[in-house]
């Protein structure tokens, strides 16, 4: 019963005396993600002192770098949990969207940038499938994104036989990742950036961003406002799969190759930045900006325990803590509010 | 004199924005059965809720054969004596009669293995008792509903109670199911037990009932002897209420333009063959019992549902797929369920305002103004006189009246001309009430047609410039203002289908028996 949250002990009128209460709401909310970024500056911090390597130039690039794939497809999946959905087809989504840049660019021979191009919109088209899924058949997101990711990752083995596709001949093609438009910052990092900034205004400025947020917050209800909820879903989880393929031409740029079988996992890795940046998977909530912090975190966590020489096993059980903490101060914080 | 069954002295409860009871009064004696009648809202539900420990009083207590009754939840009321069978029922469709019977008590073998014959045993034996011919084995899910409703009083019974309750017992059956729950009753019932029933049938009160306690607006008014008091007697104490001073429609006029027409809207599960029409700057109100179908109407001409049937705007046929299709169309539907089905209760006030009219009056090429929507929101506070901090406050902060106008707001913002509002004051405390009263008079005056569905007679009668009443799923008759009363709605509201297919017999607005007094009753969910 919501009767608990509704302020004031008699009439139940909002009291007219306390002006702030939308602001202090808004407050609230920048501390939260203050709260994310405070933790991210502690265990930086942390490191910075357990190892004199942590904090220099090139181990922030190289934090930055190895946060390009997960932060992309974090991005993505952001407006589809803020939905209320899931988007478990990431991971080999991506996997599948670099077989399909390889075979474009190596095995058709298309120019560089019309099949980076065209593996991003192949991105988008698993992503419709997707929508068209939950928002057409109504299948849940959970059953309709897990059939996909195996689809995906079965396909992606299928179309490369199971071989890697390798971008010797196009030397170009790994400067999209490693090239420096910027001296000393690596393009991957540039272009996470870019996208980030690009995906914040979605969310935040633009009409797709606002029913995003509404479909979270009360499907019925936006439903019965006159909004197409369904084509609006299908918009989402497109826009998820376009931060597929993008995170396909990211890693196959990386490595210099598309490797048909690393994805898998990806997809857990992703929805835990989104889930630690305080995106709700309730829907409703959430920011790109703190997607991108908990992101961070994560990459800052898997690159201090390895300079302090911890276990890749062990590793993994600090990140589960570490989600585990996160979540639950953020529901403490909200049952306090 | 012996010490009452049970007692209530002085309970008062209030939530946010309602003062659900206050100083009620009840006494159940032992070996009666005791009728508590009441309209929509008058505290009825409330009363369970704290008998059966979902919520605890504010103030007074309850003494159960003496001694201080205070449930600290539903266990702890089962283990003192009081049995509660509630409206909606608690069955778990996929287990067996047996196992609904005895759920969380099964008996065990060797502490941890469940018996599942000893359960049927069990239960057999205690539905021989009962004289309920059941097959324990039999899953609940494939039963009718009035063998549901057995299970579930066998259920209650297989506590061995003190006190019994039922919420509308009857609600659901026919008229020889009533006969054996009835039988059940009087054998339930010994000098050791007493029974509170519930109930808007006053029929089936007179024959039940030793005594009938009276309650309205969350006040205990009288309890009298049901052999030495009339039916008519009854429904005054429930109604009470004056309603000539509560005022009467405002600027009726016959001679306005039809906007809307509706004709032959049927749905597959409820709605029969439904036609009116809705003139401009009228309020329409919508009459019926629960289970009638105004809400279904409402919904299937919106297009939330599927239905067939034809809707004509100003004279021309439109096609309405979709909420969508309504909205752009210049419909909007305010419904009964505002938490759930009105508003995004997280989100602040300005973007609920501005939700139906995002994308054509708020943003330029996909992107949303920000500014235009606090200031569209800005003046809506202002002009419905929304109590609100600022437009940032988030929704659910609000008062059910100061919420409900955020509704209203969204529907002027897209500039709706038909305003459909269900149950426009449910949850609203008396003085938002007036308000929002004044509210939908000035919006008939300035040009909207409003149909409104509502429970509660003396508002539909308050408010109407006419009067569409409905029984199962099929329009009954539709009443001119003068014409309608709280008698000759609730004649064509509780006519059985059969005569309701006869236009002849439905649309007489004079009532030939004495009608069944039972302003709108059932639309309590609670």
């Amino acid at each position: 019963m919501n009767t608990t949250e509704i302020s004031g002990p008699a009439p139940a009128l909002a009291p007219p005396g306390e002006t702030g209460g939308g602001r202090a709401a808004a407050i609230k909310d920048r501390l939260q993600q203050l709260l994310a970024f405070a933790s991210l500056i502690v265990i930086g911090a942390y490191f910075s002192f357990a190892s004199p390597i942590f904090f220099t130039w090139d181990n922030i690039t190289s934090i930055l770098f190895s946060t390009v794939v997960i932060g992309c497809l974090a991005v993505g999946t952001t407006f589809v949990i803020i939905t209320g959905g899931i988007d478990l087809s990431i991971g080999t989504g991506m996997a599948l969207c670099a077989v399909m840049s390889g075979v474009f660019i190596v095995n058709l021979g298309v120019p560089m940038v019309l099949g980076v191009v065209l593996a991003i919109l192949f991105g988008g088209l698993v992503g419709f499938v997707n929508g068209f899924n939950v928002a057409v058949l109504r299948l849940p997101p959970f059953i309709a994104t897990l059939a996909m990711m195996l689809v995906a990752e079965g396909l992606a083995l299928v179309i490369s036989d199971s071989t890697p596709i390798y971008f010797t001949e196009t030397p170009g093609y790994v400067k999209i990742s490693t090239g420096e438009l910027v001296p000393g910052l690596p393009n991957a990092v540039l272009i996470l950036l870019v996208v980030c900034v690009l995906a914040a205004l979605l969310l935040g400025r633009s009409v797709l961003g606002r029913y995003t947020y509404a479909i979270g917050s009360n499907e019925q209800a936006t439903e019965l406002s006159g909004i197409r909820v369904g084509r609006w879903k299908i918009a989402v989880y497109t826009l998820a799969g376009l931060f597929i393929g993008l995170a396909g031409v990211m890693i196959s740029a990386r490595l210099g190759s598309a490797q048909p079988a690393t994805g898998m996992g990806y997809e857990l890795q992703a929805i835990a930045a989104v889930v630690i940046g305080g995106t709700s998977l309730s829907g409703g909530k959430g920011t790109i900006l703190g997607t991108v912090i908990g992101a961070l975190i994560i990459s800052v966590l898997n690159n201090g325990l390895q300079l302090l020489s911890i276990a890749q096993e062990w590793q993994s059980v600090i990140l589960g803590v570490v989600i585990l903490v996160a979540v639950y101060a953020d529901m403490a914080r909200k049952k306090e509010a | 004199m012996a010490e009452l069954l049970l007692e209530a002295s002085g309970v008062t409860k209030g939530f946010p924005g309602v003062q659900a009871l206050s100083d009620m009064r009840l006494d159940l004696r032992h070996g009666e059965v005791l009728a508590l009648v009441g309209e929509n809202g008058a505290g009825k539900s409330t009363l369970m809720k704290l008998l059966s420990g979902v919520h605890s009083p504010d103030a007074g207590e309850f003494r159960l054969e003496g001694e201080p009754y205070r449930p600290a939840d539903a266990r702890t009321a089962l283990a003192s004596g009081v049995s509660i069978i509630h409206q909606e029922f608690n069955l778990m469709p996929h287990l067996t009669v047996a196992q609904n019977i005895f759920i969380g008590r099964e008996p065990r073998r060797a502490r941890v293995g469940l018996s599942e014959r000893a359960l049927n045993a069990q239960a057999g034996e205690l539905l021989d008792r009962l004289g309920i011919r059941l097959d324990p084995r039999q899953g609940v899910g494939s039963l009718t509903v009035a063998k549901q409703q057995m299970v579930e009083i066998a259920k209650a019974l297989a506590h061995e109670p003190k006190v019994l309750i039922m919420d509308e017992p009857t609600a659901a059956l026919n008229d020889a199911e009533v006969e054996t729950l009835h039988g059940l009753i009087r054998r339930f019932t010994t000098p050791r037990t007493g029974v509170i029933y519930i109930s808007h049938r006053m029929d089936e009160l007179k024959v039940i009932s030793d005594r009938i306690t009276v309650i309205r607006d969350g006040r205990f008014v009288r309890t009298v002897d049901t052999a030495a008091t009339s039916v008519a007697e009854v429904v005054s104490l429930m109604v009470g209420r004056e309603l000539v001073d509560e005022g009467r429609p405002v600027n009726v006029r016959d001679d306005r333009e039809v906007v809307l027409s509706v004709r032959g809207l049927s749905t597959r599960s409820l709605l029969r063959d439904v036609s009116f029409d809705l003139r401009r700057g009228e309020i329409l109100g919508f009459a019926g019992l629960m289970g009638a179908g105004r809400t279904e109407v409402a919904r299937a001409i919106v297009g939330a549902d599927r239905r067939t049937g034809r809707l004509e705007l100003a004279g021309r046929p439109v096609t309405i797929r979709n909420p969508a299709d309504a909205a752009r169309l210049g419909i909007g539907y305010l419904s009964e369920d505002r938490k759930h089905l009105g508003l995004l209760l997280e989100q602040d006030v300005s973007t609920n305002i501005a939700l139906p009219s995002l994308s054509e009056r708020y943003s330029t090429a996909g992107w949303v103004r920000g500014r235009g929507i606090r200031a569209g929101a800005r003046e809506m506070i202002a002009r419905l006189r929304i109590k609100t901090p600022s437009e940032n406050q988030t929704t659910k902060n609000l008062s059910g009246g100061n919420q409900q106008k955020v509704v209203i707001a969204k529907w002027l913002v897209k500039d709706c001309d038909i305003l459909i509002f269900d149950e426009p004051t449910r949850g609203i405390d008396v003085g938002a009430k007036a308000e929002i009263y004044a509210l939908l008079n000035e919006l008939a005056e300035s040009g909207k047609s409003i149909i409104m569905i509502s429970s509660e007679l003396p508002e539909v009668l308050r408010m109407s410039h006419r009067v569409v009443v409905m029984a199962e799923g099929r329009v009954s008759g539709v009443l001119d203002h003068h014409e309608a009363t709280q008698e000759s709605v609730m004649h064509l509201a509780t006519l059985r289908p059969a005569s309701a297919d006869d236009p002849s017999v439905a649309l007489a607005a004079t009532p030939t028996s004495p009608p069944t007094p039972s302003p709108g009753e059932g639309a309590t969910h609670a």
